[in-house]
């Protein structure tokens, strides 16, 4: 092992490379297409060469002496027998075949075009755009030139024919040329004054002797370019046709080795890195076999990568072509060969060409090659490149577990002890690193290796651990388990925001899966029916730091996005704190403490009062209370519809839902993260979910299909409710069916027909869950948990009691189906509401089958909605993410990119953060209440005064087994 | 950021030299060092108790400010991409216009960012000026200088096979309604004869009142009703592009009786901000491109943030902060032209090459480079993932240097560079 630092990479270049360089850089040059031979052997330069790297374990590679693992390969290289063009380049060869001359090879451009050109190019450099736009701009002025400016030479067009084929087309005096003369001389058969054009006068008219004409005519002759040009002009016929000159790869090459740097320099094309030549390959780099190992199946029989088995097309091809041509081959022979390599090298670079049909491996499956690899999801650089993989991670099922603090983590056993930390051993630490060591690698806090200060790394084993604790000495390296308190960060996916990666403190828990306070399910979006969690073992000290100080769970309980709370109580819990204080309960003392037992709490208030009996009782509020901070002072409505009151840490009067301490949002919580502290508010957060729990337990609280079921009465008026509806709709298409429906503006009148039966619809069933409403009791649990925001709405309620209400597919109701008719059981053109997918029955009476088939495809039309949903937010937010990864702000308050281009001046226009901004509408700093205290209050100590004014921070609390020390620390 | 001519002292009694340098000695914006002023000057507190509140608002006001180093684009990109999931696909119907229908959640989003050169639905929120708002009639004039006025709406065609001839039969109350500035019939009819034979080439002659007739110059069947196809086509009045201007009435803060807003289903904002009536401080349209030709990149920034935050809220998702819209509004007009956030925009004209190809189209983007020689320096976020370093956002952009010398006091740290 060797001790050097690191080489970090400062830049990297890209360009092209001449053939001379993958001589040099080749380890040997491959000339037999097979691999191995009978004895299983690679073949000495052959595309297994032991030259070419090593992959399996125990050989030793030839050029470095490395063995598998530590040798990276080595290239070889195939020398072609003729050259062939590179498929990624064909349209840059078209471009300079089309611009440059084909006699000089010089970039037909005057000076003053290439000034113009030059600058263009410096421009769009310096704008960072597109340098293509302007090489092609330059090679189109190129091409409108018929003769070179400075041969003189006349240029031909370029035909391409994809993907690597190109012609010259000339204009050539066609073969038919005695009998397109004739035809022009002709009279016009249409035009009675037309007489033709008699041999005499056309050789007047040419100038050309008469008696050449007569052999032009005759076809003994032909006519010279000029001669050609008088008689296209004087009879006004084309004698051309197009000649395709195919332009083979080494003429290719020939032209553009003549074309000088300066020209090249004009198209943006860098001379010094990439000399166009080295774009048709005459020499091709084959990969070291490390890029490409063979697999030995379980049968004996090697299995070869699809790169080696197009290198073996490859060399085979050149072997032939280069017999071929050795033999005296005929030309036509000679160019099928020509054209066979180059199918094979372009498919080598690119399987994927248009036009060519791909090569496939002996299965019928198409060959993943060098372009393959790179492109796409799993390609190269979306796969292995952006996206690394990890030691020292885990992953499994979670589960609640509503004792843990929010910042903390269960971590089953077999993960603890399988992630290391790792410990610098030093004289404080000694004992405790050989306790480590001598559990050994099975026992819980145990360690798996150790190091030695000369880097010999040494695994821990039941057997060696005991013996292995005695040796260990200060400067050694510890890789102890995870034990309680240790720093990790964890991770659900999709990682949609940065609340989806946050650091927990590992609790080392028995059984299987990974145990989370169930308040942290809204920043993963996690619940508990099957989902599993990642998880990341730090392993610097750096890392460990900043995890706890930045990313631990409590630290991120603001959400950037809305700027208010994103941890909070949820579900059961509020239902639990709804109970405790809508109906400001009673609790004698016993009660009152069980309520509290698993909070800090362990001293009752004064007593409320006594009751008729004569004991002492104590109000849900004043239990609550026991929890908010001291001088918390705070009014708001709920959603319960109550005022609710708070001073001086009392709560006065008013509910305790999921607009007090609710995930997202709940004012209370977030007040105290804002206004107190982060560690604060993660200690009220955990005390009202284990007090919510406590409540619930005591109250009872359960839901069953009883609990939606109403009086017949009520149902009676519901039905009563639906049977109005369906008269007023009855109405409608009768004034409709007379014509005398009025449209509303802008619409037609069938809209205007659908929309008001819509809406008389959707009244029914609003009025039907009035009804179900009003005969609910105010203590049922589905209205508890919709009224506290815990879960669920009045209108699943009316859902499932009263009435399910019109089913909609885009946004209207259900016209599909039959013609005319939506199913078969109704007429055609019945507009009623039934026959359109109104559900007049509730979920708990149950659905008739055409109500049930409706509902289907309504709910059909969400699921499909919410797959398109998923994978095009997806791609908006990595275009996102893409385009605004790099932006950071300053420490002068601008917002610029990593290439310092200011994209902002302030953050924001004001500089304010979005998790700083408090959460009422006119945020101001409160300048009249700090001079208050400045002015009137008295400081209970200089420390606090300083803490107030802001020049002394208030103590961080990086742990939860830091909590009494912090909050000794702080005044509450 | 110094005021040129503010002088506490003037405003204030109690604000003397000595409380004045230290309040200004702060780095506290205006709006809080008036208040400060004030807050002193109120309650006649000395240097000593000014130098404490200015600190301590001073210090409640740092800590409101995004921390330097923060990765605000990351952040904000995640704002608005996270609640993308809890958007719906389809919606249409905008809010309170139920006529006309408007592209909504996330296509509408997507749309945005992608700065396409025409939304799926474009629309125009027309405001107007003076009587023209307050009046139903005189709102109805600018409603004809809008709204396409085509042949079917104006009156009957038929086509009289036997004589070759298209006899339009003109409403003449539709006449009067939508030419409401002219007050002979005649006049109007002229002017449709003509714009007629103007664009039809044909001659066009008037039969009675309101009823006009025209035929091809040779007898076809064909052109005959190649004419009446043009025909339909024809605008008479308004503006090609907006099929259909809906007229409603608008509470406003000023005026008691509101105000008539005009709704357009299609875009022409450049012809409509010249039109007499309308209100051009107002009136907007909701394509990014035509606001940008028409009123600058300035404005198509603001249309940018004022639209996406406009989509989010329909959604019910008015809680994402502005200030993340604006970041990206920002990154899009920040070349001085609206550059979509993608391959063909932003993403495509990263200065790193890894970072382009790392995006989209990744070969071609390799080979292009190796042509033009390109040299990655290895700044950008992606590229340095890609390459295994440290990023430079956040803590990665922070060095930090073991002192030898006793941290400083003063609590700004040390080392940071």
């Amino acid at each position: 092992m060797s001790q050097h630092a690191p080489k970090e990479i400062g830049e990297l270049s890209f360009g092209l490379m001449d053939p001379e360089e993958y001589r040099d850089m080749s380890a040997t040059k491959v000339i037999t297409a097979d691999t191995y031979d009978d004895d299983g052997f690679p073949i000495d330069m052959g595309l297994m060469d032991p030259r070419l790297g090593v992959i399996d374990p125990g050989l030793e590679c030839k050029t470095c002496g490395k063995h598998s693992g530590s040798c990276n390969g080595h290239f070889g290289h195939i020398e072609l027998a003729a050259p062939v063009i590179h498929v990624g380049f064909a349209k840059l060869i078209r471009r300079l075949l089309r611009g440059t001359c084909r006699d000089c090879s010089r970039l037909c451009l005057n000076d003053e075009e290439r000034e113009e050109f030059t600058s263009r190019l410096r421009r769009a450099r310096e704008l960072s755009n597109d340098l293509n736009d302007v090489t092609k701009a330059a090679i189109r002025q190129a091409r409108k030139k018929d003769h070179c400016p400075f041969c003189g030479g006349q240029q031909y067009d370029i035909n391409h024919e994809k993907p690597t084929t190109y012609y010259e087309v000339q204009q050539v005096l066609s073969a038919e040329y005695p009998d397109l003369i004739a035809e022009a001389m002709e009279p016009d058969p249409d035009d009675e004054d037309d007489r033709g054009v008699s041999p005499v006068e056309l050789a007047d008219e040419t100038g050309i002797d008469q008696s050449r004409i007569q052999e032009i005519l005759s076809g003994e002759f032909r006519p010279r370019e000029e001669d050609r040009k008088a008689i296209e002009r004087a009879l006004d016929v084309d004698l051309t046709e197009e000649d395709m000159n195919k332009l083979m790869p080494s003429d290719i090459r020939d032209w553009f080795e003549d074309i000088p740097d300066g020209d090249l320099d004009v198209l943006g094309i860098s001379a010094e890195r990439s000399r166009p030549e080295w774009m048709i390959l005459t020499v091709l780099p084959v990969p070291p076999v490390t890029a490409r190992p063979s697999i030995t199946l379980d049968n004996g029989q090697r299995s070869e990568d699809d790169l080696t088995h197009k290198l073996v097309d490859i060399i085979r091809i050149n072997q032939r072509f280069m017999e071929n041509r050795e033999a005296g081959a005929p030309q036509l022979i000679i160019e099928d060969l020509w054209e066979l390599l180059q199918y094979h090298v372009t498919t080598f670079m690119d399987n994927e060409i248009s036009g060519t049909p791909p090569a496939r491996h002996r299965s019928g499956r198409p060959l993943k090659t060098l372009s393959q690899r790179l492109k796409g999801k799993e390609g190269r650089f979306r796969g292995s490149l952006s996206g690394k993989r990890v030691n020292f991670s885990a992953r499994t099922v979670i589960s609640p577990d509503p004792t843990l603090s929010l910042n903390e983590v269960g971590v089953p056993d077999r993960v603890a002890t399988e992630m290391t930390q790792t410990m610098n051993v030093n004289e404080r630490n000694l004992e405790e690193a050989r306790r480590y060591v001598s559990n050994g690698p099975e026992a819980h806090p145990g360690a798996n290796y150790v190091k030695r200060p000369d880097g010999r790394r040494l695994k821990v084993t039941e057997k060696n651990c005991e013996e292995l604790a005695e040796k260990v000495q200060p400067e050694w390296e510890v890789s102890r388990h995870l034990v309680d308190g240790d720093i990790i960060i964890f991770n659900r996916q999709p990682s949609l925001h940065r609340m989806s990666i946050m650091a927990h403190e590992v609790v080392v828990m028995p059984y299987k899966t990974f145990r989370l306070n169930t308040t942290v399910c809204p920043p993963y979006n996690a619940d508990f029916d099957g989902d599993e969690m990642n998880m990341h073992a730090l392993q610097n000290e750096e890392a460990r730091a900043e995890a706890r100080v930045l990313m631990r769970v409590q630290e991120q309980m603001l959400s950037p996005r809305f700027g208010e709370n994103i941890i909070g109580a949820i579900q059961d819990h509020i239902s639990g704190t709804y109970l405790l204080t809508n109906q400001n309960p009673h609790f004698n003392e016993t009660q009152a403490l069980d309520l509290l037992r698993a909070t800090r709490i362990d001293e009752l208030p004064e007593p409320d009062g006594t009751d008729d009996a004569g004991n002492e009782y104590w109000t849900g509020r004043t239990v609550f209370s026991e929890l908010l901070p001291d001088e918390l002072n705070l009014e708001f409505r709920s959603s319960a519809g109550d005022e609710v009151v708070i001073e001086n840490g009392q709560l006065l009067d008013g509910t305790i839902d999921e607009d007090a301490v609710g995930a997202f949002g709940g004012e209370i919580v977030d007040t105290i993260a804002k206004v107190y502290s982060k560690t604060r508010a993660r200690i009220f957060v955990n005390e009202v979910a284990s007090l919510a729990m406590r409540s619930i337990m005591h109250f009872g609280f359960s839901i069953g299909i009883d609990d939606e079921s109403v009086s017949p009465a009520a149902e009676e008026q519901i039905d009563e409710a639906i049977e109005n509806a369906y008269a007023r709709v009855q109405e409608l298409i009768e004034t409709y069916d007379r014509g005398e429906l009025e449209s509303l503006p802008g619409r037609s009148v069938d809209e205007t027909l659908e929309m008001k039966i819509m809406q008389t619809l959707g009244k029914a069933r609003d009025s039907a869950g009035d009804i179900a409403e009003e005969h609910f009791d105010d203590d049922n649990p589905a209205v508890v948990m919709a009224e506290s925001g815990a879960r669920g709405s009045m209108l699943n309620l009316t859902q499932m009691a009263g009435c399910v209400g019109q089913q909609a597919v885009r946004g209207e109701r259900i016209n599909r189906g039959y013609e005319d008719r939506t199913l078969s059981h109704y007429k055609p053109d019945d507009l009623s509401a039934e026959a359109h997918g109104f559900v007049e029955h509730s979920y708990r009476g149950g659905l008739n089958p055409r109500e049930f088939f409706f509902h289907a495809m309504g709910g059909r039309e969400g699921l499909v909605d919410t797959a398109v949903r998923t994978s095009k937010s997806g791609y908006l937010q990595r275009r996102l993410i893409n385009a605004l990864s790099e932006l950071e702000t300053q420490y002068d308050g601008t917002v610029r990119d990593t290439s310092d281009t200011i994209v902002q001046f302030e953050f924001g226009e004001d500089g304010t953060s979005p998790v700083k901004v408090s959460s009422d509408e006119d945020n101001d700093i409160d300048v009249e209440q700090i001079a208050d205290r400045v002015l009137d209050t008295e400081f209970a100590s200089d420390d606090a005064k300083q803490q107030f004014l802001g020049q002394e921070r208030s103590p961080t609390n990086l742990s939860e087994h830091a909590d009494d020390w912090w909050m000794a620390q702080s005044d509450d | 950021m110094s005021e040129i001519d503010y002088d506490p002292q003037q405003k204030f009694d109690g604000v003397d030299d000595d409380i004045e340098a230290v309040v200004e000695d702060t780095e506290l914006p205006r709006r809080l060092k008036t208040k400060v002023y004030r807050t002193v000057d109120e309650r006649g507190a000395g240097v000593e108790d000014a130098d404490q509140i200015a600190k301590a608002v001073e210090n409640r006001y740092m800590d409101t400010r995004v921390d330097p180093l923060d990765p605000v684009g990351t952040v904000s990109a995640q704002s608005i991409g996270e609640p993308g999931t809890q958007m719906t696909m389809n919606t249409f119907h905008y809010a309170g216009v139920a006529e006309i229908d408007v592209t909504q959640g996330l296509p509408r989003l997507i749309e945005l960012v992608d700065a396409r050169k025409e939304p799926d639905t474009p629309m125009m929120t027309v405001h107007l000026e003076d009587e023209f708002a307050e009046n139903r009639e005189r709102a109805h004039e600018v409603v004809w200088k809008i709204e396409a006025t085509r042949i079917l709406a104006l009156g009957d065609i038929s086509t009289d096979v036997a004589d070759m001839l298209v006899r339009v039969d003109l409403n003449p109350d539709t006449l009067q309604e939508r030419w409401p500035t002219v007050d002979n019939l005649a006049e109007i009819v002229q002017e449709i004869s003509e714009t007629i034979e103007s664009k039809l080439g044909v001659d066009v002659v008037q039969l009675d009142d309101t009823v006009i007739e025209f035929g091809p110059d040779e007898p076809s069947y064909r052109e005959l009703l190649q004419l009446v196809e043009d025909l339909r086509e024809i605008v008479f009045k308004g503006i090609e592009d907006i099929d259909r201007v809906v007229i409603r009435k608008e509470d406003t803060e000023e005026s008691e009786d509101g105000e008539f807003v005009l709704y357009t289903e299609g875009s022409e904002l450049g012809n409509v901000l010249g039109i007499e009536g309308v209100d051009a401080s107002r009136t907007t349209c909701n394509n990014i491109h035509e606001i940008h030709r028409n009123l600058g990149i300035e404005a198509a920034r603001e249309s940018i943030i004022e639209e996406t935050m406009n989509t989010l809220e329909e959604q019910g998702l008015d809680d994402v902060n502005i200030r993340h819209l604006m970041l990206v509004a920002d990154i899009m007009t920040n070349g001085g032209d609206i550059q979509s956030i993608g391959r063909h925009g932003i993403s495509g004209s990263k200065e790193s090459v890894l970072a382009r190809a790392a995006f989209e189209v990744m070969v071609n983007h390799l080979l292009d480079a190796a042509i033009h020689g390109e040299v990655d320096d290895l700044n950008g976020v992606t590229e340095n993932v890609i390459v295994g370093k440290p990023i430079k956002l956040g803590t990665g952009d922070v060095n930090l240097r073991m002192g030898s010398e006793p941290a400083r006091t003063d609590g700004t740290g040390e080392g940071a560079d």
